[in-house]
């Protein structure tokens, strides 16, 4: 008889990836705004509006939390799948995080793009 | 079916770790997780932060007056601790991904880089910024 092995769903490999080239984006994405702030940080609200009406900044910016949303969702789904040991407490707990960070993200692209 | 190799489930304690006899690899590891999430849980606030800042010139001064309370300060000072740590312990981690620094010695100096650097760069943040 055939020894079969049971095996997951393999969409490890595709999150553990994705896990850490968000990551890079993230990083790189802060160390250019903190270099940024601390080369001329905005200090009222004209000024602040207008550091982010800058195009290419809106654009990292969303690439930032895009890449959050994603990072997050493996994050704390890794968390969860640890520590809590009923299926339906765990299955429901995914369930709001993953509405939580969907809602974030088209919360975020509506902060950028507001005139 | 009944030779199917199915793991055994053996029931062990909802949470057993014990922070004192972990080395240090384990607590980044382990603050690692806590601040990712915590930083998690504060995404609302900060998202609300943002939205408040960029709406209005009411809003820009409301979340200033907002982030000149000390508890607010407080909060910050946490998030930016769990910032900067969960970003240095990444790079370690990303590092020890393609195998830079996995021999235990320097796996552990580099553990006490991570606690060492993220607490330096909160605390010149704390003092340049916040206070």
């Amino acid at each position: 008889m055939v020894n079969r092995v049971i095996v997951g769903a393999h969409y490890g490999l595709r999150d553990w990836l994705a896990q850490r080239v968000t990551a890079v984006v993230m990083a790189v994405y802060t160390l250019i705004v903190i270099a940024l702030l601390l080369a001329d940080a905005p200090t009222d609200f004209a000024g602040w509006k207008a550091w982010f009406a800058q195009g290419w900044l809106r654009f990292a910016t969303f690439l930032f939390i895009i890449s959050l949303v994603y990072h997050a969702w493996v994050g704390v789904r890794d968390v969860l799948m640890d520590y809590i040991k009923p299926v339906g407490t765990r299955l429901l707990l995914q369930v709001l995080v993953i509405l939580a960070l969907v809602g974030y993200g088209g919360w975020a692209l509506q902060i950028l793009w507001r005139a | 079916m009944s030779d199917l190799p199915v793991r055994k489930k053996h029931y062990k304690p909802w949470f057993n770790i014990d922070l004192r006899n972990l080395p240090l690899p384990g607590l980044v590891s382990i603050f690692h997780r806590v601040s990712g999430l915590f930083l998690f849980v504060m995404l609302f606030w900060l998202l609300w932060l943002l939205d408040t800042s960029l709406a209005s010139p009411a809003g820009f001064a409301k979340v200033k007056g907002l982030l000149g309370h000390w508890f607010a300060k407080l909060v910050m000072l946490g998030l930016i601790w769990a910032y900067l740590h969960h970003f240095c312990a990444g790079i370690r981690f990303l590092l020890l991904d393609v195998h830079k620094g996995i021999e235990l010695p320097i796996a552990r100096a580099t553990s006490g880089w991570v606690f060492g650097v993220s607490l330096v760069l909160t605390a010149l943040f704390a003092w340049r910024v916040l206070w």
